[in-house]
């Protein structure tokens, strides 16, 4: 793989992977803080290079719809938005979810509730992980934590998306979408074949052909006990990933009194407080959660067993400590720490907060 | 030279809905007494004096009338 | 398929006779589960007729909605996906861009097409994309009970207006073909109906004019088809015919509005924006 250098934005970096890794469809409505991924896109009008076909939408309705529409046809299809854009999506996220159709949304958190603030945030946990629409379904959720990130998860999306028919979910953050780093950058991978489609997605609605039954993408059901076989097969995919497709990361964790549990923006303030505390003589470890579903319940649970307490920063009143608690089985004293609103908290306020909440 | 119509209307799957009733020129359908496994008073001929014009054919929404038309 | 219709139809056919209409082999078997009399079996009959005879079988992707038709994916043999409430034109519009090749057609009922997907409906008009869109409006919600829908005209009885539909509680009937047919990116806007023969052979020529012109490429054709109610309008499948006739006709007019890019002859501005609009319901 030839890997070139690059400095990038968080934003941008979606948008070229997506081009990179042959996205056939992306369609979006601008919100702050990641209107840059459409305009990435629109600048690099990759319909004229792979193909790839971009749309702005009239709404986010409309555009988790067209992706349901084009996804549905067994193609590579994304879209991307900002946490009021992507509530007003969480009806197409579950029909999407009902009818298994692999796409990928990116979720560049603001703050909440309601209009909130255009800065970064980290509160659309529960939303991203607990359903966020209505039924039993789940988001396949990766939590990036640098533009590099940003980049890559975009590719194992695809893997993912297709391997189980299942949406995934990159929740990233205003943060990582503004901030600019250096990253590699990969070599285009083609846009599937007219054969690979077909192969990929056997299921896909692109015209019948002679000899094959009419495929139809539907969430409805109106035999219950049909549905509830369906949701058994859901529910199985779901526990699948559990099994086989957690991602994190564990840094000083074997011989840390404490850990800081953390994802995304959070997990690299994290990091820094763990340099400083451990400075100071305490061993603090960081469990970076990579996907938030499936939560690495199991390996959380091994690492808690060897410390005295546990906190969980995420900038949000204390969504994902719940994960956290149900993981160590409140075995473990567990605390939360996280600032509102945009603000994002210093590895200082993290390590006073270690401190103060767990070790006194 | 006259038209010699025929009608065959799957009975089945008729819901009695006589719209083709009125729409016939020849007035050789009615609704019968009868009714079909789903308990639809289906539609049936009471003449040969059917044309084959289709316009039954043309108005049922379930598609259930075949039309057949011969020269004699 | 029943063996003895079969059977009969091959005794015709040795007899002389030559096969003048059957049921097109684009719709499946399966029995639509719409009320008796209904117009929703009709036009999907034309459609599927429609696709039969250009023979696009294998290129059409089908869009149902939410609401009465939301399970015609089982009654059309093609590819077909089912929308959300209100989103047959956005998804059409991802399929159609993704897939220029097929032939992408959204069927939508009055509460789908003209209250919840209002927005999605006039986007995809105006980007004029390359879809056939077919609006069957009744003036009611079906599925759910017979409630109010846009289209619902003034002083029309319906569950949420029991005592008539008034303007100054629920203002006016929405008449999506009129204001469609006003964007640029319309290129065929038509009102037809399905309660005759005659006016089945014109909804069907409408339907196919329809997807020529997707094959064209020539933007978004729209053919509204104003169908009875029965169970809805609570009377028989003949009457509500009548009915839609009386009361639905002088606020829905048939026939073309805009033909090839152009307002059709004799349809002025008032038309598309006033008059009919206070048609009283008798």
């Amino acid at each position: 793989m030839a890997r070139e250098l690059q400095l990038m934005k968080g934003n941008e970096a979606i948008a070229r992977a997506m081009i990179a890794s042959g996205c056939d469809g992306y369609f979006g409505y601008p919100i702050t803080p990641q209107s840059e991924v459409m305009e990435t896109l629109m600048a690099e009008k990759p319909w004229e290079t792979t193909g790839m076909v971009v749309l702005q939408a009239e709404s986010e309705v409309a555009s988790i719809n067209m992706v349901y529409g084009g996804a549905a046809t067994g193609k590579k299809v994304a879209t991307s938005s900002s946490s009021p854009g992507i509530s007003l999506m969480q009806e197409g996220l579950t029909y999407l979810a009902g009818a298994e159709i692999p796409c990928l949304i990116v979720n560049v958190m603001r703050g909440g509730p309601g209009l909130g603030t255009i800065q970064p945030s980290q509160s659309d946990y529960f939303q991203s992980v607990k359903g966020g629409g209505h039924g039993d379904y789940q988001l396949y959720t990766l939590a990036p934590a640098s533009v590099q990130e940003m980049y890559d998860f975009v590719f194992d999306a695809w893997d993912i998306a297709f391997k189980y028919r299942n949406p995934v979910l990159i929740l990233s953050d205003g943060a990582i979408g503004q901030c600019m780093e250096k990253l590699y950058t990969r070599d285009n991978v083609a846009r599937w074949s007219e054969e690979e489609r077909r192969a990929n997605a056997p299921w896909g609605t692109w015209g019948k052909p002679a000899g094959r039954g009419h495929n139809i993408i539907t969430s409805l059901e109106l035999d219950s006990a049909r549905q509830e076989v369906f949701n058994h097969k859901l529910q199985a995919k779901y526990a699948e990933m559990k099994e086989k497709e957690v991602r994190f990361e564990a840094l000083n964790c074997e011989d840390a009194d404490y850990i800081i549990v953390a994802y995304g923006s959070s997990s690299r303030i994290a990091m820094k407080a763990m340099q400083m505390a451990r400075e100071k003589g305490i061993k603090v470890g960081l469990f970076r959660l990579i996907t938030l579903f499936p939560f690495p319940t199991k390996q959380l649970a091994e690492v808690a067993k060897r410390v005295k307490g546990i906190l969980c920063v995420e900038m949000s009143a204390g969504q994902m400590i719940e994960d956290v608690r149900l993981a160590t089985q409140c075995g473990v004293k567990t605390e939360h720490f996280g600032r509102f609103g945009g603000i994002i908290p210093t590895p200082g306020e993290v390590l006073e907060a270690l401190e103060n909440k767990i070790i006194k | 030279m006259a038209i010699k119509g025929q009608i065959i209307i799957d009975t089945e799957h008729c819901k009695g809905c006589g719209v083709c009733v009125p729409v016939c020129p020849m007035k050789c359908i009615e609704l019968s007494k009868e009714v079909n496994g789903k308990g639809y008073n289906f539609t049936h001929t009471v003449n040969d004096k059917c044309i084959g014009c289709a316009s039954c054919a043309m108005v049922c929404p379930d598609g259930v009338i075949s039309v057949y038309k011969k020269k004699i | 398929m029943n063996k003895d219709i079969e059977a009969r139809k091959q005794e015709l056919l040795n007899d002389g006779y030559e096969e003048v209409y059957t049921r097109t082999k684009v719709l499946t078997d399966a029995v639509m589960h719409y009320c008796p009399g209904c117009g929703h079996g009709t036009t999907h009959r034309l459609v599927a007729e429609v696709i039969d005879e250009m023979g696009i079988q294998d290129q059409v992707v089908g869009v149902s909605p939410v609401g009465c038709s939301v399970l015609a994916y089982n009654y059309f043999d093609v590819d077909f996906q089912e929308a959300a409430h209100g989103r047959a034109p956005a998804v059409a519009t991802a399929i159609k861009r993704l897939n220029p090749d097929t032939f992408v057609f959204t069927y939508q009922g009055d509460g789908d097409l003209a209250a919840i997907g209002t927005a999605e409906t006039i986007h995809a008009a105006n980007r004029g994309e390359n879809i056939t869109m077919i609006f069957v409006n009744n003036g009611i919600y079906g599925m759910t009970g017979g409630q109010m829908a846009p289209t619902t005209l003034v002083g029309m009885r319906s569950a949420t207006t029991p005592y008539g539909r008034r303007v100054d509680l629920n203002g006016y009937p929405l008449r999506m073909t009129e204001l469609l047919s006003t964007l640029p990116g319309t290129y065929y806007v038509t009102r037809q109906s399905v309660q005759n023969p005659a006016a089945v052979r014109k909804a069907k020529a409408a339907i196919r004019k329809a997807f020529e012109n997707q094959k064209q490429k020539k933007g978004l054709s729209f053919v509204e088809i104003l169908s009875n109610c029965n169970s809805g309008w609570k009377m028989t499948p003949v009457a509500a015919n009548k009915w839609m006739e009386d009361n639905m006709m002088p606020n829905y007019p048939i026939g073309d509005i805009k033909v090839d890019g152009k307002i059709c002859e004799g349809i002025d501005a008032n038309r598309l924006v006033l008059d009919h609009a206070l048609t009283v319901m008798q």
